[in-house]
């Protein structure tokens, strides 16, 4: 009995053995870098959650039994998926199997002497022989020394050996590797990443509930938001006139690092967030929203003041929702501003330029339930009018006033809103630092060579110089022939 | 000069390249047809001799050839730089810009090669991929020289896009090289190789050639990667979102480390290792073209 036990955990050892030494193997490292290659594939080609929702929606609109399916295969977040995951984690394990007692390996070689001279160094590639006067040896020892070549001097032969910085370069550029996921890691780990709209004049509070969009790390806890506030003083977006492409955006604000703490006036640009710790501020996106004023048959304003709308093209054709829950009848108004003005025979009507020279806010007002109070979330964006009954349309300029039999809406003016992107990414530094890392590991690794030189000077001052490069690389017979050059004048 | 005048002398400047290349591909066309000297008969057996190889009579144009590649090259550098003095930036704003920049990167890791290895037999191919490259950036391309969006406002335009446009251009360089090693490695297993092929490199020379260009410019890959990370991080908040182009820059960054590794490590040569630089080039290719016309994403904000 206990011999057929002792057998079976032999063979779970030997198993395991046999799989890590698998696992660790070239050929499946190789392997595993090439499906993880071919595994990103599907998440370029087919929409996914994190980065577009709408699209991924569409599929689920359009053929709901294949979304369903590709939903569970993770099709939809490919990067995030458990089969992603379970690709990169073996490739890293199988790198660090690699890595790590090549690592040591090396750290011996390192300190160890070259082999010693070879019997036969006829039999090397590259090889020259001529009759010397006897200082070979001691130049050939002084040459190589300045060069900065491992020596090793046994029976009358110099053994020597440099470039082991290749070595030490590639396991530089892996361990690196290892040093980037573990950055990557950090930051889902304990960052966060949110979104916001602002009007401007407005102030943002950076605390949970501020946020449009809210995602952090599992480790991550919302008490280590930094307590900063913001506030939109300014926010310009230049165009230019010819083909409406946006130049320029500038935000300013007024920030306050700690409640009570002075404030202090800051820029914002595109490619120059705001930083507070490891947290940045982001200036990702911009819009308008129309100022309105709502009354109620008595007169009385039942809502009052600006209303972010989303821009639909790039002369920020926006559309939005005003939503008066307060009045009775509850009011709706499903509206679009348009910046500039203008009519399309197609669309109806759209903005011809993304600046504000001839705004207009065009309304379609809805009475009844705006089916708020059921508890299912809603977009601030849309009105779900299934329950509501349409009044009229109207077409306001800045001023002007819709009345109907429930009330009015004056169209008062607009404020540009800002959309910011909050992120805090602890592990990027980490990132940054292996990415550094492996590039000067990768340039030592590539551009260094390996190679041994060996000197024999026999008794009747016979000199044998022979040379091996390792991976075949190029240039020893070009270091060679200057070695034999600088020896034979030196024995003139 | 006003802003739009140096958009013209840009266009003139391209056009004017175009048609040096054009000469430069007559010129290697000529060289490789005419080195070939027809079968003569013997005077005295009336048999009829092999074919044979006369350099000497295509020397001349052989050396026309490359100095119209170097007037070309040097053309197209101009045309490159009008450009982005037209729109007082980098010329890296679109899809137009890339190509005839990527054309010119192409042409100079060629010129550059050349200087070390004999590389003349390549003129042919490269000066054709370099007229279509030119052909469909003017006339598909072609946008109005105008001002970068703001996301584009960044030095790392600058490094970021350089990196990785002369990247472009040895990877290119060294594809086309292994699909020559590929074709004549069929032909010599065919049995002899034609007479025109028989002046072209060993099949060693070519295999080393490849590699050695992908080993050459794969940190610079890296570094296009990793400054285009830095740079997403300062304009998007994160330097890393598996954005499509993202996506498939790592796509080629691990194709060519499995090709590089393949080679050193575990000894592939040859027809393997030919097949495997091919792959890791066309998807460097798809990179360009398919997410830049079809693509979503972050990186396609530049109306081509």
């Amino acid at each position: 009995m206990s011999q057929e036990k002792e057998i079976q955990e032999l063979g779970v050892v030997s198993l395991l053995r046999f799989a890590w030494r698998q696992l660790t193997s070239m050929r499946t490292a190789l392997s595993l870098l090439l499906i993880l290659g071919v595994a990103s594939i599907p998440g370029s080609l087919i929409p996914q959650r994190p980065q577009n929702p709408m699209k991924v929606s569409d599929y689920f609109k359009n053929d709901p039994t294949l979304a369903k399916w590709m939903d569970r295969l993770s099709l939809f977040d490919v990067f995030g998926s458990a089969w992603f995951s379970a690709i990169y984690i073996l490739l890293f394990i199988s790198l660090i199997g690699c890595v790590l007692p090549r690592t040591l390996e090396h750290f011996k070689a390192s300190r160890a002497l070259p082999p010693i001279t070879p019997k036969n160094l006829e039999k090397m590639e590259f090889f020259s022989t001529w009759q010397g006067n006897g200082n070979e040896y001691e130049v050939a020892k002084a040459y190589l020394k300045r060069k900065r070549f491992r020596i090793r001097e046994f029976e009358g032969a110099l053994s020597t050996e440099k470039g082991y910085l290749r070595e030490t370069g590639n396991l530089f550029f892996h361990l690196a590797l290892i040093l980037i996921l573990v950055g990557v890691s950090m930051g889902a780990l304990f960052g966060m990443k949110g979104e916001a709209i602002v009007n401007v004049g407005e102030r943002f509070t950076n605390t949970p509930t501020t946020y449009d969009s809210l995602t952090y790390g599992k480790l991550f806890k919302d008490t280590s938001l930094p307590p900063f506030t913001l506030t939109m003083n300014e926010f310009k977006a230049e165009y230019d006139p010819l083909t409406n492409a946006p130049k320029d955006y500038t935000l300013w604000v007024t920030a306050t690092d700690t409640p009570g703490a002075t404030p202090i006036k800051h820029i914002i640009k595109v490619n120059a967030p705001l930083s507070f710790g490891s947290t940045n501020v982001y200036l990702q996106a911009n819009g308008y929203s129309p100022i309105v004023t709502v009354r109620d048959k008595s007169g009385a304003i039942v809502l009052q003041g600006p209303i972010p709308f989303l821009p639909q093209d790039g002369n920020l054709t926006s559309a939005g929702a005003i939503k008066v829950p307060d009045s009775l009848p509850q009011l709706g108004f499903v509206a679009s501003f348009l910046p500039t003005a203008a009519r399309d025979k197609v669309r109806g009507g759209i903005s011809a330029f993304p600046e504000a020279l001839d705004p207009k806010l065009l309304l379609s007002a809805w009475k009844g339930d705006l089916g708020l109070d059921r508890g299912i979330p809603q977009s601030v964006y849309r009105i779900d009018t299934s329950k509501m009954q349409k009044i009229g349309l109207e077409s306001l300029k800045i001023g002007q006033t819709y009345s109907f039999a429930e009330g009015s809406i004056t169209f008062d003016g607009f404020v540009p809103w800002v959309n910011l992107q909050i992120v805090r990414d602890p592990g990027k530094i980490f990132a940054l630092f292996g990415a550094i890392l492996a590039i000067l590991g990768l340039l030592a690794s590539l551009f260094t060579r390996r190679r041994r030189l060996w000197i024999r000077v026999d008794e009747d001052n016979r000199v044998e110089v022979a040379g091996l490069a390792k991976n075949a690389a190029p240039g020893l017979e070009n270091e060679l022939t200057l070695l034999v050059e600088h020896l034979k004048k030196a024995g003139q | 000069m006003t802003h739009s005048s140096w958009a013209y002398v840009s266009n003139y400047l391209i056009y004017s390249a175009m048609a040096v290349y054009t000469l430069a591909f007559f010129a290697h066309a000529y060289e490789t047809a005419w080195a070939v000297r027809a079968p003569q008969t013997d005077e005295i057996s009336g048999n009829l001799l092999t074919k044979t190889f006369d350099f000497t009579r295509t020397e001349k144009v052989a050396r026309i050839a490359t100095s119209f590649m170097v007037l070309g090259f040097l053309l197209l550098f101009a045309g490159v730089v009008a450009r982005g003095i037209s729109a007082g930036r980098v010329p890296w704003g679109n899809m137009y810009e890339f190509s005839i920049t990527g054309a010119l990167a192409f042409c100079g890791a060629y010129l550059a090669a050349l200087r070390k290895y004999d590389l003349r037999w390549l003129g042919l191919i490269v000066s054709i991929a370099v007229l279509l490259t030119l052909g469909t950036a003017i006339t598909v391309l072609y946008r109005p020289s105008a001002p970068l969006v703001p996301a584009l406002k960044s030095t790392w335009l600058v490094i970021h896009v350089s990196a990785a446009i002369v990247s472009g251009g040895v990877f290119l360089l060294a594809n086309v090289i292994a699909a020559a090693y590929l074709y004549l490695d069929a032909m010599e297993s065919r049995g002899e190789r034609t007479m025109w092929a028989k002046r072209l490199p060993t099949l060693e020379v070519l295999d080393q050639l490849s590699y050695r260009l992908v080993a050459f410019v794969f940190p610079l890959w890296t570094f296009a990667v990793i400054a285009g990370a830095i740079w997403a991080e300062h304009a998007w908040g994160r330097y890393w979102g598996w954005d499509p182009k993202e996506t498939w820059a790592f796509i080629t960054w691990v194709a060519y480390a499995a090709y590089l590794h393949a080679r050193v490590t575990v000894g592939w040569r040859g027809r393997k290792a030919a097949w495997l630089c091919l792959l890791a080039g066309s998807t460097f290719l798809f990179n360009y073209v398919y997410i830049n016309v079809w693509g979503t994403g972050k990186h396609t904000y530049s109306g081509l």
